[in-house]
């Protein structure tokens, strides 16, 4: 179900009626909202400040809050692919599991996610290079692979694990990963931080070890180490850094001797 | 069905009627004198203008250059989704629309004939299952000649005539319409990693110059009759300083013309009109190329306007599109199609703050409104090289309006504006002129007989829109144009009203036209390939040559054009 209608933006500003007739595409079938979902409103909300919540699972429901510029979407429950994609501000909170694509291209704007994430968090659509540009996403669970592909801007946080190709083609932005990552961390990438503060099984030879630092600064926050400081990705001219903790990775110590 | 057209405002450039309130009656898929009023179908077209259907004679829709785009580009389809309905197609569209919303979507606009430039001949065969799928509109197709291997042998000995035999068996077998040539000799070169940089460079290993090709298949062009002249993509496209290789291309078939009649079209002649010696002092080449067309009447041109948006680059051009590729950084594809030609493929967005790109879109308008005759340039914008064709009425309503430029030229590169010829020109195209540069003027110059009029035994395709010259100016309220125009009230192929209000209300097959030749000799068989072609291809061909020809059953809706060769 591809339901972009459902955003603060676009609930703005119209009556219930006009709400329950929004048009979703269901497989290839126009349907209304109301056909759908049950929908309640609660009249006391501030016009300027709308917050929409959604409750049960719309694991199923793409696209949800795209482009969205303001307000808040509040989910109790898990949600689909592209949730927050190319979302210029406001808020989205998810009590539960994202899927893919989560603020794919976003340029700004806050995403807090309190379980897990898919794939490509953050990441384009498929061929194109609009990375995000901007905003925060927060992942209190684990997330998946490519996360942060062609980012440009905008902090990724990820308190768990993430899967493979971390920081893909990366030009600018940072990426947190408190956990572990799979490997591959960093591949094609220009600019920017990767900070990983759990273990990596090995780092891929076009980066090169530069320093050893005790902390590293996340956002005014400061994580402390130490931290190997990687260059790279050398095969593109990248100067991207990559922070691993060396107190997780000692099958890493052959590094120290090459600084 | 019949069906009759009342009250329409009527252009038609090639019967010299200008806006004339008439009537007009079809019947079995023609223009007739008159039909039964009682009895046809009637259309009340008062306030509106009534056009024959629009021409495009030069947009990539089909064959596998524009497939490999459609893969290479997901995220051009994503947003721009096209359901499907209770008689069309579900498909995709922005820069390179699926084959049926291609067909579509020209349907909307009120285009009702489309040629495909540049078909690999060892692609034909794609080619034409792509145009079967495109639906509504009629298309021809122009097979890539001007370094095919045997041509350039044929031209190196000075064999003319047996290089107009094979290419009447290559047009044949490809059921193809024109000699399409690209950047000549260069896409040979670029096999060699190289590239031509004149007129007069050799071709590696065949040592034969473009400037040799081009004249070598001009004669050859003559001596087959073909109804189209040869079509030029120039060498040196997209790089400063082609224009003077341009004014040398079209000055170089000067002598072969008679009676006035042009031999050559240079195409999407933006991209070729380029002056100064680098990217930093690039500057609009139009003036000249103007000058020099305005002077002489062996050319055709067609724009290839530009138009700010992120569209898709696709030419058989390699190396160009190896350089657009190094200024660009995007992804991209390079093919080398055998011993025919190359191709390649690379996203580009056009940006109005860019210099160079600003300077391109003005450089295409300039053309269009310095060349005083607009039956010797068309519209286009090479779709999609220079933008999707679904901007068209943006484009007419630049031509038609000298506020509509400016608004545009307001927020382009200021550099670019400050260069641009545009402030100092006055000129607003009619309706009239419009009707001769999107239909009557590519109908002339392709050699339609039945197309791009509306006299009496014309193919009854028309266009009909909704806007009243009599009561809106153009020049002030160019809106008015560009909604009318992206959307006909009526469009009319082959008799049958196919959309009504941009809504596609009928799907027909549209026909493809190829070139038949007349011929004593045996070259009308296809199997009997002339000279020593069927044993050059266990040599250089990947495929058989049983599997090469496409046999006319092939086609969905064969309209061959009998020609009579001079061989």
């Amino acid at each position: 179900m591809y339901a972009d209608c459902i955003s603060p933006d676009i609930f703005g500003g119209r009556s219930p009626e006009e709400i329950l007739k929004l048009k979703v595409w269901e497989g290839n079938r126009l349907k209304s909202l109301g056909d759908l979902f049950y929908v309640r409103f609660e009249r006391d909300i501030e016009e300027d400040n709308i917050a929409v919540k959604l409750v049960g699972s719309f694991i199923k429901v793409r696209r949800i809050g795209a482009n969205m510029s303001s307000g808040k979407i509040i989910v109790e429950g898990n949600v689909g692919m592209h949730l927050g994609e190319g979302m210029r501000g406001g808020e989205i909170i998810i009590n539960g599991y994202a899927g893919s694509w989560l603020g794919g291209s976003m340029k700004g704007g806050r995403i807090e996610v309190k379980g897990s994430a898919g794939d490509y968090v953050g990441a384009p659509y498929r061929g194109s290079r609009d990375g995000m540009r901007g905003g925060q996403i927060i992942i209190h669970g684990d997330a998946g692979r490519e996360i942060g592909h062609l980012m440009r801007g905008g902090t990724i946080k990820v308190y768990g694990s993430v899967k493979h190709f971390a920081g893909i083609g990366m030009i600018d932005g940072t990426i947190f990963i408190q956990g572990d990552c799979a490997g591959e961390a960093g591949a094609a990438m220009r600019n920017g931080r990767i900070i990983v503060c759990g273990y990596i099984p090995y780092i891929i030879p076009t980066f090169t070890i530069d320093s050893i630092r005790p902390n590293v600064d996340v956002d005014g926050e400061k994580i402390s180490g130490p931290f190997y400081r990687f260059i790279g990705d050398i095969a593109d001219n990248g100067e991207g850094k990559l922070f691993i903790s060396k107190p997780r990775n000692p099958h890493l110590t052959f590094y120290d001797k090459y600084l | 069905m019949s069906l009759f057209i009342r009250n329409g405002l009527v252009y038609d450039p090639l019967n010299n009627v200008n806006g004339e309130i008439m009537d007009i009656s079809i019947k079995g898929g023609r223009i007739v004198e008159d039909v039964d009023e009682r009895k046809a179908k009637v259309i009340d077209a008062s306030g509106m203008i009534v056009m024959p259907g629009g021409i495009d004679i030069h947009t990539h829709i089909a064959g596998s250059e524009v497939n490999s785009g459609r893969l290479l580009r997901p995220e051009d389809h994503v947003y721009d989704i096209e359901p499907k309905t209770a008689i069309t197609r579900s498909g995709v569209g922005r820069s390179i629309p699926s084959t049926f919303t291609t067909g579509y979507r020209y349907a909307r606009i009120g285009y009702t004939f489309l040629c495909n430039p540049s078909m690999p001949p060892l692609e034909a065969r794609h080619t034409h299952e792509e145009l079967e799928d495109t639906p509504i509109v009629d298309k021809v197709t122009y097979p890539l000649l001007g370094d095919w291997w045997f041509v350039l042998e044929f031209l190196r000995d000075g064999l003319i005539k047996e290089c107009a035999e094979h290419i009447a068996w290559m047009l044949m077998a490809t059921k193809g319409y024109a000699i399409k040539i690209v950047n000549p000799g260069g896409l040979e070169a670029w096999g060699f990693g190289r590239n031509v940089r004149d007129l007069g460079d050799s071709v590696p290993y065949f040592g034969v110059t473009p400037r040799e090709i081009i004249r070598g298949l001009c004669m050859v062009n003559r001596i087959l009759n073909l109804p189209h002249t040869i079509h030029v993509h120039t060498n040196r496209l997209g790089q400063p300083g082609n224009y003077i290789t341009t004014i040398k291309t079209m000055d170089c078939v000067k002598d072969l013309a008679t009676s006035n009649k042009p031999v050559i079209h240079i195409t999407h002649c933006q991209f070729s009109a380029f002056k100064g010696d680098s990217w930093a002092n690039m500057r609009s080449g139009a003036e000249e190329i103007a000058k020099y067309v305005n002077g002489h009447s062996h050319v055709t041109l067609d724009m290839g306007q530009v138009i700010f948006t992120d569209t898709t680059t696709m030419t058989a051009d390699g190396p160009w599109q190896f350089t657009l590729y190094e200024l660009s950084g995007n992804k991209w594809v390079n093919h080398d199609v055998e011993v025919e030609t190359g191709s390649g493929i690379v996203p580009f967005r056009y940006r109005r703050k860019s210099y160079v790109h600003a300077t391109m879109w003005s450089i295409g308008l300039e053309l269009a409104l310095l060349i005083k005759d607009p039956w010797k340039i068309y519209l286009t914008t090479d779709h999609p090289n220079g933008g999707p064709f679904t901007s068209y009425p943006k484009i007419i309503s630049w031509l038609m309006s000298k506020k509509a430029r400016e608004r545009t030229l307001e927020k382009i590169n200021r550099r670019a504006r400050a260069r641009s010829l545009l402030p100092s020109i006055d000129r607003e195209f009619t309706f009239y002129e419009i009707a001769i540069v999107t239909r009557a003027g590519q109908a002339r110059a392709l050699g339609l007989k039945n197309k791009g009029h509306l006299g009496v035994g014309a193919d009854a395709d028309i266009a009909i829109y909704n806007i009243n010259p009599r009561e809106i100016n153009p020049s002030r309220d160019y809106k008015a144009v560009r909604r009318a125009f992206s959307r006909a009230a009526y469009t009319i192929k082959g008799g049958e009203i196919v959309a009504i209000n941009g809504e596609i209300v009928k799907v027909l097959d549209g026909r493809t036209y190829w070139i038949n030749f007349e011929m004593s000799s045996q070259i009308g068989d296809l199997t009997r390939a002339p000279g020593d072609l069927k044993r050059k291809f266990r040599e250089y061909w990947t495929v058989e040559f049983e599997n090469y020809f496409i046999p006319e059953r092939y086609l969905k809706v064969s309209a061959p054009i009998f020609v009579r060769a001079g061989v």
